[in-house]
């Protein structure tokens, strides 16, 4: 019989980099019920329901303006504190939330993957979108409180064109949670040790990136030589929350196209080596979680 | 007729134990074999024949090994053999569960499984949002579940619910909900895993008689697990007889269960002691069994006859001092339907271990003529102390037990509820 005339082959392992993009698209209906279930669950039978998105962001802002602002002292750029924090907190809780759910993609879901097959990607994709909800909810938030400092009107924040970036801000900072998320997942199936150790890593990263400082900051610092500046921008979540920062509240300076684009290629790399290395792992990960 | 599945020398192994510490070893050692000496991967030739009962040396073993067959388009394929034979396996693999460790599965058509019934279910949501997420999940679009969503909710039975979050649910309704999802799904290939065992009778013969329109009359090919061998008969053309990982015999059904069935009387021949793949703690142990009928011992019976079952075993301090224990006999027809149970629980809390044996008495043996299986069970303290499976076989003659010499027909009269009334001496 002729190769071609067969629809399903069920081989021991594809090639590296077949990734059947096509099946997922078959797949859209899933992945939309998928996100309608996240969002319908998420606040069944709690009473303050959507209410405890906004009171988490606030009271982590409360907390770090006694901290870091009063005790420790740290600037924040010449906006508000408020201000300042809530938004650097929105987009960072919107990227550590995805990644912390993706990454434990198979652990969470181990019950429907040994039953059934559907393309294993449906279950972080539709994650990172139902996330956009909370953290919608958030930046009404933030939209809120920026408001009434605008009434008040010596807020010292103000918009400018870089804001017409968010779109393309809200995707990145997606697509490297996606990435990251679904290489993590890949690991732990086999070493659970390895969640344990990244639940700790996520924690830290978040120092490693301004959120309660700003970069300006860094500017006049210098390790080995090199600029303390250049040292964090490498990190790729960086000008993503600067840019946001820089768009929306004039805070700092424009950490430059440069490095806007360097994010923008990272996350790129990173989503096709973490599906490439995903693909590999859902062919057999049942036998080892 | 066109070829619809093919398996071409499928094998999966499988490591036993736990991944733990030592996984990275392994993991090290096999990446340095393979990719840097350019070797064989060291641990596929350890593997051994799966034979659940024999503890084996290697860590690996072989849950299919070499398995080839072909089944045409329409066909409903029985796949039978002992527990851990690797029928599940099978029915994974196909399902794309998991991948084959060698070898190529290539079909024709959408591959539907039913390996388990509602899977994916979210307790929170309503029985309507259910459907359509596990349809998804099964593979349909949204719009393909519209369509069907009356003829779904139909079948389940659960109108009244079905705006009920799902937690409302008795088991029963989850599982009725989840197999008329299931049974909607309309692929090509339908791949099926012992999901009759659930629900109802009502709903068993539904589900049943849902199997049989998909395949006889929509054409459909069927893969079917089970170990009923009654629904087995009923539902298969074809049958496929798999041992230790291998397949054993292939064929028309009739011919492959009558080939399992002749392993159980077999095994039913060899002395108590020499039956393996037993299970349980081993706090009890049974060492005999034995049917007498008027103090004559005998394994032939006439309908209607007295019987009596001596059951010998050895007793540890753990029985001695357990708070509850008990012995059971099933009585289960040749096709592996349970007729009758016969057990001391109706009786006391606790079997006294130290007598050493137990007599079970049947003033008439209400069994149509036939051959029956006889398995063994005791616990102690609510745990296994020791299963043994078709342990033995007796046959029931023909008896004139109405006085009109006509016989009660064996494939009406089998199955079903039977009871028979015993007493302990």
């Amino acid at each position: 019989m002729n190769e071609e005339k067969w629809t399903t082959v069920i081989k021991p392992k594809d090639k590296l980099l077949e990734v059947n993009l096509n099946e997922l698209w078959k797949y859209k209906d899933l992945i939309s019920l998928f996100i309608k279930r996240n969002i319908i669950t998420q606040y069944k039978q709690t009473v303050l329901g959507p209410v405890w998105f906004v009171v988490q962001p606030a009271m982590t802002v409360i907390m770090y303006m006694i901290v870091f602002g009063g005790i420790a002292g740290i600037p924040t750029d010449g906006v508000p504190r408020p201000l300042f924090y809530l938004a650097g907190t929105c987009m960072w809780q919107y990227f550590a939330e995805c990644l912390t759910k993706t990454s434990n993609t198979f652990v969470d879901n181990a019950s429907i993957f040994g039953k059934v097959y559907f393309p294993r990607l449906a279950i972080p994709i539709s994650n990172v979108v139902s996330n956009l909800v909370r953290f919608g909810i958030q930046l009404g938030l933030f939209l809120v409180v920026y408001a009434i400092y605008a009434f008040i009107g010596d807020s010292g924040a103000h918009f400018n064109w870089y804001a017409l970036l968010f779109p393309v801000l809200v995707l990145m900072m997606a697509g490297l949670a996606l990435g990251f998320g679904i290489i993590i997942s890949s690991m732990t199936t086999k070493y659970r040790d390895l969640q344990v150790l990244f639940s700790f890593i996520v924690h830290l990263w978040m120092y490693a990136t301004p959120i309660v400082y700003p970069l300006s900051q860094t500017k006049s610092m210098f390790w080995n030589g090199i600029q303390v500046h250049t040292l964090m921008c490498l990190n790729p979540v960086t000008p993503v929350i600067e840019t946001f920062k820089y768009g929306f509240l004039g805070a700092g300076e424009f950490v430059g196209w440069r490095w806007l684009i360097y994010s923008f290629v990272f996350m790129l790399l990173l989503l096709a080596i973490g599906v490439v290395v995903f693909n590999k792992v859902q062919k057999s990960f049942m036998d080892t979680v | 007729m066109a070829i619809a599945i093919e398996f071409n020398n499928i094998s999966k192994l499988y490591r036993l134990g736990l991944v733990s510490t030592g996984t990275l070893a392994h993991d090290l050692k096999r990446w340095w074999t393979i990719n840097v000496r350019r070797q064989e991967d060291p641990y596929l030739k350890i593997g051994e024949t799966n034979d659940r009962s024999i503890k084996g040396e290697s860590e690996y073993v072989w849950a299919l090994k070499d398995i080839s067959f072909k089944v045409e388009q329409g066909d409903v394929v029985g796949i039978i053999g002992k527990n851990g034979a690797g029928k599940s396996t099978l029915l994974k693999l196909l399902s794309k569960v998991t991948a084959p460790t060698t070898g190529e599965i290539r079909a024709h058509g959408r591959i539907g499984s039913l390996l388990e019934v509602g899977t994916g279910f979210h307790p929170e949501m309503t029985g309507r949002e259910n459907i359509y997420l596990n349809g998804a999940i099964l593979g349909m679009t949204k719009p393909e579940i519209t369509r069907k969503l009356d003829e779904i909710v139909d079948f389940s039975g659960c109108e009244r619910y079905i705006d009920t979050p799902v937690k409302r649910y008795s088991s029963g309704m989850m599982v009725r909900l989840g197999f008329a999802v299931a049974a909607h799904l309309d692929p090509e290939i339908l791949v099926v895993d012992e999901v009759l065992a659930v629900g109802d009778a009502e709903f068993q013969k539904k589900a049943i008689g849902k199997m049989q329109d998909v395949s006889q009359g929509e054409g459909r090919t069927v893969l079917f697990v089970s170990h009923n061998m009654t629904a087995v008969r009923n539902l298969c053309k074809t049958g496929l007889l798999l041992t230790n990982g291998t397949i054993e015999y292939s064929g028309e059904i009739n011919r492959v269960i009558n080939r399992y069935l002749d392993h159980q009387a077999e095994r039913s021949q060899l002395p108590i002691a020499e039956i393996k793949g037993r299970k349980g703690n081993g706090s009890l142990h049974f060492t005999d069994i034995k049917f007498f009928n008027q103090g004559i011992e005998r394994t032939v019976f006439s309908v209607g006859e007295e019987c009596e079952i001596r059951i010998a075993f050895d007793s540890t301090d753990e029985m001695a001092r357990c708070k509850s224990s008990r012995i059971d006999v099933g009585i289960n027809s040749a096709i592996g339907d349970r007729v009758a149970w016969l057990s001391t629980y109706m009786f006391m809390d606790r079997v006294d271990g130290s007598c050493g044996e137990i007599r079970f008495k049947i003033p008439q043996l209400m069994l149509n003529q036939g051959v029956y299986n006889v398995n063994l069970y005791s616990e102690v303290d609510k745990e296994i102390a020791d299963w043994v499976e078709n342990v033995a076989q007796i046959e029931v003659n023909f008896q004139d037990f109405f006085g009109t010499g006509r016989k009660l027909p064996e494939d009406l009269s089998v199955t079903g509820g039977s009871f028979l009334s015993f007493t302990l001496i």
